[in-house]
C-alpha cells in the first residue's frame, strides 16, 4: 500500500541535507558551547553560525534570536515573560480566539496570577476584526498577541497592522509564527513586531528546537534560569546539533521558497477545486485568499472527523482531524466555533496539510479514496437520512 | 490508540443500516456532542431475530455499534436488556479511557429500543 502525508502542518521530514549537516555534531564537535577550550570554542562557532543565519533570513541582529526547546516553549516564553516585564505598567492582554493552545495555555496560567485577558473573535474566515482589536486596548494593556497563520484552517492575519496599532501605543506586540515561517518570508523589521516564535521541524528542521525573536529593546524576563545561555535569558546547554540542524533547513527552505510555494499551493488549490466539485456537503473553512498555501480545511457533513481520519490511515493517507474525538476531549475545535461552523459539523473536520514531496497523483488518489469514504460513512449515519429527508419535504 | 479487533469492527462493521419495518427503534447521543447512535430491531417470540446500526460518530462508536448488534441479535430481550457497556468493550478487547462513552450509547440505544417495542406492544 503506498503511503501519502498530507500532515505537513503537523510535523515534516528531516531533509537528508539537514541530517548530515547536523551530524559532526554529536560526537564530533561535541564540546559544551560555554566551555572556554578549544572543544567548546568549536561548539560555540558553529552555535553562533547558526544564530547569525537565522537573524540574516529573518532580518534580525544575532542578539535578538533566542534558541528555545520548540513553538510551545517560545510561545509560552514570550506571553509570561513579556507580561511579566511590563506588569507594572499594566496586567492586561490581549490575544486572539484562535490561537495555538500554547498560547492559550499561557494565557490561563496569567490570569491565574492576576492578569487579566481579552479574546478577541474573528470574522467567519478566520480572520481577526481590527477595530474590535482596538476598541479592546486600555491604558493598561501591556501586551498584544496574534498568531501569523492559524494552524487549522491556514487564515493568514494583518499582522502588519496589528503590529502598527500596537507601535502606535507602545504595546508590546507578539506574533506565533509557527504555521506562517515555513512559508512566508518573514522581514521582522518590515513587518514590525516585538518578538515572534517559530519551530524548526514544521520546515524540513529537527524537532525539539524553535526561535523567540525578540527585537532589542523589548524587555522580556527569562523562564528557565540557572545558566547563562542565550544571553542568560534561556538557561541549559546549547543544543548545537539542533541548532545548526534548524538553520540549515530554514537556509535552503528559503533558497526554492517561491517555487515550492506555487507547486504545493497549486497541488492545494486542485484538491480543494476536485473535493468542491465532486464531494457534496463539504465545506472549505478559513479564508480563500489570505491562507497559507498548504492548508485545506474541510468539514464534512453528517459525518464524524475521527472515523474519516481513521478510514483514510486504512488507506495510506495521514491526515488530522479538529473532532473533538481525537483530541480526547468532547468539545470539536475551538477555532472551528470560532468562525462559526456548527458544533456537528465541527466534529466532521479534517485538515490537508500539502507539502513539496506530495505529487499530483497522490491528489488524485487522495480525492478518489476521500469520495468513497465519505460516502461509506453518511450511509451508514443516522443524520444523513433524517437530512435527505427533511430536504424532500 | 485502538487494539486490532477495533479496528476490524470499524473497517467491516456488521449490521449497518436500518431495519424495513422495525418492531423498536433506539436513538441516543446528540450531534453536538458529536456522537449519535440508532438500533432498530426486529422481535420474534420475545428474541431479537434482527439488529440493525446507524451511527454518527468515531471509530469507537461504529465498533462497539456493529459489537452490540451482534451481540443481542439471537437473544431473549431480558437477555439482552444485560448487555451492558462492560460486556461490549470485553468483546472488542478494550478500549481508550475517554472512549468508553461510545459503548454506554450502544447499551442505551439497545434498551431504547426494547423500550420502545414494548410499549408498541402495549406491555
Amino acid at each position: 500500500m503506498q503511503k501519502i502525508y498530507l500532515d505537513h502542518a503537523a510535523t515534516t521530514a528531516v531533509l537528508p541535507e539537514v541530517v548530515e549537516k547536523m551530524l559532526p555534531y554529536f560526537s564530533g564537535v561535541y564540546g559544551n558551547a560555554s566551555s572556554q577550550h578549544f572543544y567548546g570554542r568549536e561548539a560555540q562557532k558553529a552555535l553562533d553560525e547558526a544564530r547569525d543565519t537565522i537573524a540574516k533570513i529573518i532580518n534580525a541582529h544575532p542578539s535578538e534570536v533566542y534558541f528555545t526547546s520548540g513553538g510551545t516553549e517560545a510561545d509560552n516564553w514570550a506571553m509570561k515573560g513579556i507580561a511579566r516585564a511590563y506588569e507594572s505598567k499594566g496586567k492586561h492582554v490581549i490575544t486572539t480566539a484562535i490561537e495555538h493552545p500554547a498560547v492559550l495555555g499561557a494565557c490561563k496560567d496569567l490570569e491565574r496570577v492576576g492578569f487579566e485577558v481579552s479574546y478577541i473573535g474573528v470574522n467567519k474566515n478566520g480572520v481577526i476584526d481590527l477595530d474590535k482589536l482596538v476598541s479592546e486596548i486600555r491604558s493598561d494593556t501591556i501586551l498584544i498577541s496574534c498568531m501569523y497563520a492559524n494552524n487549522e484552517i491556514g487564515t493568514i492575519q494583518p499582522i502588519e497592522q496589528i503590529a502598527k496599532i500596537a507601535k502606535e501605543r507602545n504595546i508590546a506586540f507578539f506574533t506565533d509564527a509557527v504555521q506562517a515561517m515555513p512559508v512566508i518570508d518573514i522581514d521582522v523589521k518590515k513587518v514590525g513586531m516585538d518578538a515572534m516564535s517559530f519551530s524548526s521541524h514544521k520546515f524540513n528542521g529537527p524537532k525539539g528546537i524553535g526561535v523567540l525573536y525578540v527585537r532589542n529593546g523589548l524587555k522580556i524576563k527569562s523562564m528557565v534560569s540557572g545558566g547563562h545561555q542565550e544571553r542568560t535569558k534561556r538557561g541549559g546547554t546549547s543544543n548545537v546539533a539542533l541548532a545548526v540542524g534548524m538553520a540549515e533547513a530554514l537556509r535552503l527552505n528559503r533558497l526554492t521558497l517561491k517555487q515550492d510555494y506555487a507547486y504545493v499551493e497549486g497541488l492545494r488549490d486542485y484538491f480543494v477545486k476536485r473535493v468542491e466539485e465532486e464531494i457534496p456537503f463539504a465545506y472549505l473553512n478559513g479564508d480563500r485568499q489570505n491562507r497559507v498555501p498548504s492548508n485545506a480545511d474541510f468539514s464534512f457533513e453528517f459525518i464524524e472527523g475521527e472515523s474519516i481520519l481513521f478510514s483514510l490511515d486504512l488507506e495510506g493517507i495521514a491526515v488530522s482531524s479538529g473532532s473533538a474525538c481525537s483530541s480526547g476531549s468532547l468539545d470539536p475545535s475551538h477555532v472551528l466555533l470560532a468562525i462559526g461552523v456548527e458544533e456537528a459539523l465541527a466534529h466532521g473536520s479534517i485538515r490537508f496539510s500539502f507539502g513539496k514531496d506530495n505529487t499530483k497523483e497522490q491528489v488524485d488518489y487522495t480525492v478518489d479514496k476521500l469520495k468513497e469514504i465519505i460516502s461509506r460513512l453518511r450511509a451508514m449515519s443516522p443524520l444523513y437520512k433524517l437530512n435527505s429527508e427533511i430536504k424532500k419535504v | 490508540m485502538y487494539n486490532e479487533k477495533v479496528m476490524e469492527a470499524f473497517k467491516n462493521p456488521k449490521n449497518v443500516g436500518e431495519i424495513e419495518n422495525y418492531d423498536g427503534i433506539g436513538v441516543v447521543g446528540n450531534a453536538s456532542c458529536g456522537d449519535i447512535m440508532q438500533i432498530t430491531i426486529k422481535v420474534e417470540n420475545n428474541v431479537i431475530v434482527d439488529a440493525k446500526f446507524k451511527t454518527f460518530g468515531c471509530a469507537a462508536a461504529v465498533a462497539t455499534s456493529s459489537t452490540a448488534t451482534d451481540m443481542v441479535i439471537g437473544m431473549t430481550l431480558e437477555e439482552a436488556l444485560e448487555v451492558t457497556n462492560k460486556k461490549v468493550v470485553e468483546v472488542l478487547e478494550g478500549l481508550p479511557p475517554q472512549k468508553i462513552h461510545c459503548s454506554v450509547l450502544a447499551e442505551e440505544a439497545i434498551k431504547k429500543a426494547i423500550e420502545d417495542y414494548r410499549s408498541k406492544q402495549g406491555k
